[in-house]
């Protein structure tokens, strides 16, 4: 029954696409492994993935989208899959795996939901990989098994309001009182935040030295006197992955949950960036990967002029352009994986990797909007959530613009008078 | 006197490497078979009768002993083999065989008739057939073979301690049930179960599990082909109509088309 009902539903996508809508994917696509260049154990790990990510969230991308709303037992599922703690090492419940196998994990959960995929990337990579990088040992102990199963839901929190961009201005501020630390302040654009139960909180300590100095990292926990979570926020895309604003009200946080160093929190923000970057990489890697299957399938269908319109030279530039685009995006987003895997971050290729990837999803989501015709402009087809959730990437985890600065900056750095010989090679 | 079991039952689960049922099959350029370059899993069915043997286990520890999961095939069904460890089972058994070779349900029936006089089993579970072939015939002959009871396209399996097997098949307006003891060969139908897929911790904890490997010679068996292929071919492309203008012009045409 189940298999027929899958070749039923495999095959009724073929037929219906010119005729009619349909939520159901086939998850066979134009994925190279040769190009991608996996090890035999990296494309078992994507296959086990794509089975995962094909059963279990696939099937709720239109719902989550429609209804902005994600089912929380998605987190439980994950962590009962092990995909919580790729990062992490297997006695603190993860998988001990590195960048690569998480930016997999990222792309093929984004491919079949880019909003469950951003949610995703927030908890495992900004919140578990940032305790497994900084957390000491009684850190580990108290938080990172709960993580790993999905029992409970991270968040992390830079921005503020007057403080996106320009993330070192913040003004939430903890200062110290005996042996707490008292929070004030608020955090904005926070994903996660609204099912979060641990949060990690960027708080200035300091304030006499300049800006980037003066920062602490914290661990909150959810219901803590004083720390209020705002409404989910109505996104234009990603819908479904809750953000919202958080406010700090003398919240009092005991000196053990400290994360890193008092006063080193923007080494920690910082370093964690990069990571962040690389990882997220794989939410446009998924959205494309999506946008171009769904485009082939649609073109190969769809006839016109009695012949199929994937075969006329207009529609052919689009399915080359999207499939390079993709192509070019993964080997250069694998390459800093694999070089991040080797303890070999660069921060400007990091930048570059979400920098690139970002722009093209956003043009390939838009060519297979096109593709589409007039079907691509009705909501029934999820082309349209495609291009919404692509948005996303230009803006969310640092701007465009600031990975451009950021690229830019460590070039000029290179020829820096005052730091010496050029340290790049 | 109701009889009582020796000892806990051993699963042998047979599961084989086939095209992965989401890939469009298209013949290959011999026209001797179909283009096996694509992807390949476990065949559906025997994803069941995996499903099946772990949740046996689960719905009583104290009836299974151990759960067998045994392949024939090229080198690449160790991976079939170790979906079947992660999915739960304890052991592997492969059966190795040249790249490219058919290997014909009676073969295969001997291998496992094999397999089952080596080590000691009490229930086979196995798919009804495989996705690839469509024979279906292997469970039946086995049974055959080793002379023991088969229950065929199960929809319902359970197995007492005392050794009772009690099976629910779907037949034409209603279900049957039957019952037998072991040892005993179950098939498994679609509506047994959902199979679980395996999680990223039991696939790596299935790497650590063991796998014996035997050559065909080894066990005195022969997998020389039986039948010969002599062409495959794509189903004929189906032609388009005509539309008519009136029911007697349709009447007419069907007429000079003999149909009436």
């Amino acid at each position: 029954m189940l298999i027929q009902k899958l070749r039923l539903s495999a095959s009724s996508l073929r037929r219906s696409v010119a005729s009619g809508p349909s939520v159901v994917r086939t998850f066979t696509s134009s994925y190279n492994n040769a190009i991608a260049g996996l090890t035999a154990e990296q494309e078992e790990f994507r296959d086990a993935v794509i089975d995962f990510a094909s059963k279990e969230v696939a099937p709720l991308a239109v719902e989550i989208d429609k209804n902005n709303k994600m089912p929380r037992e998605l987190f439980n599922k994950m962590g009962e899959m092990g995909l919580l703690g790729v990062t992490v090492p297997e006695e603190h419940g993860g998988l001990g795996m590195g960048y690569l196998a998480q930016t997999i994990a990222m792309e093929e959960l984004s491919r079949a939901s880019a909003s469950v995929g951003l949610s995703y990337g927030a908890h495992s990579n900004l919140v578990v990989n940032q305790l497994r990088r900084w957390a000491n040992k009684d850190q580990m102990s108290r938080y990172m098994s709960d993580l790993c199963t999905g029992e409970k839901v991270g968040s992390l929190a830079m921005s503020e309001p007057n403080a996106g961009s320009d993330v070192v201005s913040m003004r939430t501020k903890a200062e110290k009182k005996g042996d707490r630390w008292i929070l004030n302040g608020s955090k904005c654009w926070i994903t996660n935040s609204p099912i979060a139960s641990t949060f990690i909180i960027y708080a200035k300590t300091d304030t006499s030295g300049p800006p980037s100095k003066g920062i602490t990292a914290f661990i909150v926990e959810k219901g803590w006197k004083g720390f209020e979570v705002g409404e989910p926020l109505d996104k234009f895309g990603m819908r479904g992955s809750p953000t919202a604003e958080l406010f700090f009200d003398n919240v009092e946080i005991p000196e053990e949950n400290v994360l890193g160093e008092v006063g080193k929190g923007a080494k920690v923000l910082m370093s964690g960036l990069d990571l962040e970057r690389l990882v997220l990489s794989g939410g446009p890697l998924g959205i494309m990967q999506s946008a171009l299957d769904l485009a082939l399938e649609y073109t190969h269908e769809r006839k016109q002029f009695g012949q199929k319109i994937g075969t006329f030279q207009l529609m052919q530039g689009k399915i080359a352009d999207m499939y390079t685009k993709l192509s070019a995006c993964r080997s250069y987003v694998y390459a800093v994986a694999r070089a991040c895997d080797q303890g070999k971050i660069s921060r400007q290729d990091c930048a570059g990797a979400i920098l690139y990837s970002s722009d093209r999803a956003v043009e390939v989501a838009l060519d297979a909007q096109q593709c589409l015709g007039g079907n691509g402009y009705i909501n029934d087809y999820p082309v349209g959530r495609l291009l919404r959730d692509s948005r996303l990437y230009t803006v969310g985890a640092g701007t465009q613009e600031i990975r451009r600065m950021l690229i830019g900056r460590e070039f000029n750095a290179m020829f820096d008078e005052a730091r010496g010989k050029a340290t790049m090679q | 006197m109701r009889p009582t079991l020796p000892s806990l039952i051993h699963i042998l689960v047979p599961v084989k490497r086939s095209i992965d049922y989401a890939v469009k099959i298209r013949v290959a350029s011999d026209q001797k078979g179909v283009d096996t370059s694509v992807k390949h899993s476990m065949n559906p069915f025997d994803e069941i009768a995996v499903e099946e043997a772990i949740k046996l286990r689960e719905r009583s520890k104290e009836l299974v002993e151990s759960i067998t999961a045994v392949s024939i095939g090229p080198a690449k069904s160790v991976d079939t083999i170790r979906t079947a460890l992660a999915m739960g089972a304890d052991t592997g058994i492969h059966i190795t065989t040249p790249e490219n070779v058919t290997v014909e349900p009676v073969s295969v029936a001997h291998a496992l008739k094999a397999v089952v006089e080596k080590n000691k089993y009490d229930l086979i579970i196995m798919g009804k057939q495989a996705i690839d072939d469509d024979s279906g015939s292997t469970g039946g002959m086995l049974a055959g073979m080793l002379g023991w009871s088969q229950a065929s396209f199960a929809s319902k399996l359970e197995v007492e301690s005392s050794g009772a097997v009690k099976v629910t098949r779907e037949i034409d307006g209603g279900l049957e049930k039957l019952e037998t003891k072991l040892p005993v060969i179950v098939t498994t139908d679609l509506r047994l179960n959902e199979p679980r897929f395996a999680t990223l911790p039991n696939i790596m904890k299935a790497k650590k599990k063991k796998i014996e490997s035997f050559k065909p010679e080894d066990l005195g068996l022969d997998f020389k082909p039986r039948m010969e292929t002599i062409s495959v071919s794509e189903p004929p492309v189906r032609q388009g109509g005509q539309k008519v203008e009136s029911v007697d012009e349709l009447i007419s045409r069907m007429k000079s088309a003999g149909v009436v």
